[in-house]
């Protein structure tokens, strides 16, 4: 199997990773830059996708060189990305749900709910609104 | 340091006496090696799903309180989230070097970059430190303790606040209080690990344990890449 000959001439030539790790470090702290930049222009909605995509680059660099991914057997790359595949499952059915449930309501349904997204604490404030809520707790011990 | 052990094992009962980290229930050193990698990343995907959780229920909670959040994120110091994030990628370095030179055998710099990445991780949280004082003194914190409302424009008919900001800070403090714990974990690893290399445990024939502290960093940090977008550059 060629993986374990790759195993062991990464072994024997260790310090070439040396100058990878650099660049790797090099390219992830440009793009922490990038990133802190962009955030202080209004792109509107876009702004959350740039900064996401830069985030799913820096975390595929950190794991392809420093987690060693490029140079391993496959199955651990297999494992790692299960993780993720089940992360995205959770987060795709979980706003599905989140989508979908005004549309799910029944035809009777008389528009109120607890915690209503247009009016987020109607319900849920007896108290009345000048008096702030509870007094502020002991501040951090120092 | 190998002839030594060739010696000390040429008459073991097991009959593969190449190293004294070799479990006799592991065919090769190599394969003891992989089960061990294999082992981490499980523990890695768990990881992953932990903060996944969390991740999931930040975004649900930004979907149902998309002005709160953004008022509520102007409240961090994003000059020093951008420094914790550079401290803790020059940290992954610094750690991949010290995985670099255990596998050399370099005891004296193997301990300089732990050394090196365990600084890294205090700064870190000296500086986590500042940010979670800050907002105590401030009252942006969790739930009912929230008592920073001057600025926070969402109010219902009756003036009373949304409870968007006080669920924004408290994702904010189980998440980055959650990864800080990891940072704390991560230092106590990273000591023992200088502690055993500095007596010259680890040799090209034998530095599992470097190599699994790492991947261990490398997820913090990894982790950290997107909690410093959520939390301090959404928009």
């Amino acid at each position: 199997m060629s993986t374990s000959t790759e195993h062991t001439q990464d072994q024997a030539h260790g310090n070439d990773h040396e100058g990878t790790y650099l660049r790797t470090l090099v390219a992830l702290l440009c793009l922490t830059i990038v990133t802190v930049a962009a955030s202080y222009v209004d792109f509107g909605s876009g702004n959350i996708v740039i900064a996401l995509t830069i985030a799913s680059i820096k975390a595929s660099l950190v794991a392809l060189f420093f987690m060693h991914l490029r140079y391993e057997k496959p199955v651990n790359g297999i494992i790692a990305m299960a993780g993720f595949l089940f992360l995205g499952i959770f987060l795709m059915f979980c706003f599905i749900d989140f989508d979908t449930r005004d549309a799910l309501r029944p035809v009777n349904w008389n528009g109120k709910m607890p915690m209503d997204i247009a009016a987020p604490v109607q319900s849920a404030a007896p108290a009345p609104a000048a008096v702030p809520p509870a007094p502020a707790p002991a501040p951090a011990q120092k | 340091m190998s002839s030594s052990t060739l010696d000390v094992h040429s008459h073991d009962p097991h009959g593969h006496g190449d190293d004294p980290h070799h479990q006799h229930h592991f065919a090769t050193m190599e394969q003891q090696f992989d089960t061990s990698k294999i082992g981490m990343w499980l523990f890695l995907a768990t990881e992953v799903l932990l903060f996944g959780g969390l991740f999931v229920g930040f975004g649900l909670m930004q979907a149902r309180y998309p002005q709160e959040f953004v008022e509520a994120h102007e409240h961090l110091q994003r000059p020093l989230g951008a420094l914790n994030t550079i401290v803790l990628l020059f940290s992954s370095w610094t750690m991949v070097m010290g995985v670099v030179n255990a596998k050399k055998g370099d005891r004296k710099k193997l301990v300089l970059f732990l050394a090196l990445t365990i600084l890294c991780a205090c700064i870190f949280l000296t500086v986590k430190y500042f940010e979670y004082s800050h907002k105590f003194e401030e009252g942006l914190l969790p739930g009912h303790w929230y008592t920073a409302q001057a600025t926070d424009t969402v109010r219902n008919a009756q003036g009373v606040l949304s409870h968007g900001y006080a669920t924004f800070f408290s994702f904010y403090f189980m998440m980055t209080g959650l990864h800080g714990f990891h940072i704390l974990v991560g230092i106590f690893l990273l000591s023992w690990i200088a502690v055993r290399g500095n007596r010259g445990e680890f040799s090209s024939a034998y530095y599992t344990p470097v190599d699994l502290v790492g991947l261990y960093w490398h997820l913090v940090d990894l982790i950290w890449i997107y909690l410093f977008p959520l939390f301090y550059l959404i928009k």
